[in-house]
């Protein structure tokens, strides 16, 4: 069987070699390249313009940029045919080609975060080396965090106020030259799809900016959800412990959620949310109104066989219906949480009605190719590209938030900053 | 005692200085102005389809899938036939029933998860066959968005895929207009037509081109104006496909029609 056959359907003539070539897996890489972008723009609101509010969710939207990151490239290496040979983008770039900057982009970004993080959790790093090496009898965990701690100081044990101040400045000018390298980030991905001019859909000079709103949407409602969730955890798991031991000091890091710092992070979501609308609005009413040759089989596609993806789904469930409910008067955390869980999915749609939708069309505009997901694996393919992969990406950032959350408490430890 | 900023002004004229020479170097590399007034080929391989004289018999698919080593039973190939069926009414249909590998031995129209499809034969205004295959660009989008540089343009005008080094991301897949690209079934990466590279630089000619028994498909030399297939296109009203895209394909149509896709 030919890549891509065997979830494509297809509808009266299209040339013999048109697949879904880019299937889930691609739509997930912009999906989760536009969360660690706009993760990071959500901590940099805090590190850069001093939003005082956003201090607790920004510590947490940097960590998990940083647990998001390395998962934006599995999308793609689970998609490559030789994923072996994945490295070679890195190693033996084609500077013509969109994807080959993807690891100058993608590495200046990685490090920048990292470097972000150092700082903000050196002062950490350092107590908690110290405080490890002056135990006298290290369990075998112990002695491993140990290690892990020791390197990560990088010999650098000056925790002194005015070390602190300069890795606080360090911190601000990290979090400012991240902000445009996020956007670029992102709004390369979206050129990626942009720049392809074989495909009339995708092709079009405002998919940068539609990829870079939408990401910073996406961003912040996951902060939001995903902050709320972790909170609301933490709090029910200390409830439950302290009604099984009285006893139980008072833990000061355990607060509920703060709804002060949720309705500024609102105020941001609204802004973006409101101007990806625009934009994806402005696309399509350009499209309409100009009604070149592409735009006869467009139509077909956009309100006809994906009449319910973007009009209920994507617009309706994911901008409209959170838009109403972040407006209405008196917002709660839960509101909130509710209304980012559905921008969540209406950029989710997003994404898809874009990859997706844009390969549904034969290049010939005289027929159609439906997408089907594959569930249960029937070989190697299928298990990369259907639902498995679908799965092992979405859980993966989780898995790492965690693992990063045991060095970099996101809670708790009051930093210097 | 030189200070730093003096230091700093020196080194940059200095580097200036070096600079200027070292670019006039390559400004006047007689090499490069020699390539640049003629690309120094005597060869620009190029393609000529008759439409008028295809009958749709698809003998070309199947020598195609034997000498490049592309499975018989996959359902892609470097080359394929279409038929246009245009009726009275102006509705068109296209089919390629398996890449035509097996020839068109039914009037009906292969509308795919739709069925097949009978037009009677008093509503058909007119009916012609299209063989399709890589029009070897001169702008080829596919190379140009390649991200490891494993397909590219040989001097010669064909462009071609080095298996050892595609990573089979796809993007050529997407940035073709012509739908010429797939993933070969066994090798797992990029594949498509390459005017059958291996031949024609032997002195052979394509084996579509040898198997086509009504002399349909042609191969020539645009550089070699004695080349018969250089003379229709230089004398006669040939066309392309797809022009809009600007990828300045080499492959060359007698008898289009506006319905061809």
């Amino acid at each position: 069987m030919v890549h891509g056959e065997v979830w494509t359907i297809k509808e009266f003539f299209t040339y013999p070699n048109e697949y879904i070539y880019w299937p889930i897996t691609i739509v997930m890489y912009p999906y989760i390249t536009g969360l660690v972008a706009g993760a990071f723009v959500l901590s940099s609101l805090y590190h850069v313009f001093g939003v005082k509010q956003l201090k607790d969710i920004a510590k947490f939207s940097l960590v998990f940029s940083f647990a998001l990151l390395p998962v934006a490239m599995m999308p793609l290496l689970l998609h490559l045919t030789q994923p072996f040979r994945g490295i070679e983008v890195m190693l033996t770039p084609h500077f013509t080609s969109a994807i080959a900057a993807f690891g100058v982009v993608f590495s200046t970004y990685g490090m920048i975060v990292a470097s972000e993080l150092w700082f903000v959790y050196r002062k950490h790093f350092v107590e908690k080396a110290l405080e490890l090496k002056a135990k006298q009898s290290r369990s075998g965990v112990e002695g491993i965090f140990y290690l892990i701690y020791s390197l990560l100081t990088l010999g650098a044990y000056d925790i002194s106020e005015h070390a602190l101040e300069k890795d606080e400045k360090a911190v601000g000018l990290l979090a400012a030259i991240g902000i445009p390298v996020a956007c670029f980030l992102h709004g390369y991905v979206g050129f990626i799809f942009g720049s392809v001019k074989a495909n009339a859909l995708w092709t079009t000079p405002l998919m940068p900016v539609i990829f870079l709103c939408s990401a910073v949407v996406s961003g912040i409602a996951l902060c939001i959800v995903t902050y709320a969730a972790v909170v609301s955890m933490r709090n029910c798991i200390y409830r439950r412990k302290k009604k099984d031991n009285p006893s139980l000091p008072d833990d000061p890091t355990i607060k509920p959620v703060d709804i002060e710092s949720t309705r500024t992070t609102v105020k941001y979501l609204i802004a973006f949310l409101i101007l990806a609308f625009v934009l994806e609005l402005l696309d399509m009413i350009f499209r309409i109104y100009t009604a070149t040759k592409s735009w006869d089989i467009l139509r077909v596609v956009i309100f006809e066989h994906d009449l319910i993806k973007v009009f209920v789904l994507q617009y309706g469930i994911g901008n409209i219906l959170p838009f109403i409910l972040l407006l209405l008067p008196g917002l709660t955390v839960r509101r909130a949480v509710i209304a980012s869980t559905c921008i969540l999915f209406g950029v989710f749609m997003m994404r898809w009605n874009v990859v997706i939708a844009g390969q549904t069309f034969s290049s010939s505009y005289s027929g159609f190719m439906e997408y089907h997901m594959p569930l249960a694996p029937v070989n190697l393919e299928t298990l990369k590209e259907g639902l498995a992969g679908l799965i092992a990406v979405i859980v993966t950032p989780f898995i790492l938030f965690f693992c990063f959350n045991k060095v970099m408490p996101v809670f708790g430890k009051p930093d210097s900053h | 005692m030189i200070n730093r900023r003096e230091f700093c002004k020196k080194a940059m004229v200095m580097a200036g200085g070096i600079a200027l020479p070292l670019s006039a170097f390559q400004l006047f590399d007689p090499k490069s102005l020699h390539a640049e007034k003629n690309d120094g080929n005597s060869t620009r391989w190029i393609f000529l389809v008759d439409t008028h004289k295809c009958v749709g018999c698809g003998f070309c698919v199947k020598a195609c899938k034997s000498e490049n080593e592309v499975p018989f039973e996959t359902n892609a190939s470097r080359t394929w036939v279409e038929r246009y069926v245009v009726t009275l009414d102006g509705h068109t249909y296209i089919d390629s029933p398996k890449e035509a590998r097996n020839g068109f031995t039914s009037t009906k129209i292969d509308q795919q998860h739709h069925g097949l499809k009978d037009v009677k034969n008093e509503d058909i205004a007119k009916g012609f066959f299209v063989p399709k295959l890589c029009n070897q660009c001169d702008k080829p989008s596919c190379v140009q968005v390649c991200p490891v540089g494993a397909t590219f343009r040989t001097n010669d005008g064909v462009v071609l895929i080095d298996r050892k080094w595609c990573i089979g991301c796809g993007y050529c897949v997407q940035n073709c207009p012509y739908g010429a690209r797939f993933f070969h079934p066994v090798h797992h990466v990029a594949e498509k037509c390459n005017f059958c590279y291996h031949r024609i630089t032997k002195g052979l000619k394509t084996a579509c081109v040898d198997a086509c028994p009504f002399g349909a498909r042609k191969i020539g030399n645009l550089k070699d104006l004695s080349d018969p297939v250089t003379k229709v296109i230089m004398n006669d009203r040939v066309g392309v496909l797809k022009e809009e895209y600007g990828n300045k394909p080499q492959v060359f149509y007698l008898g289009l029609s506006k319905e061809v896709r």
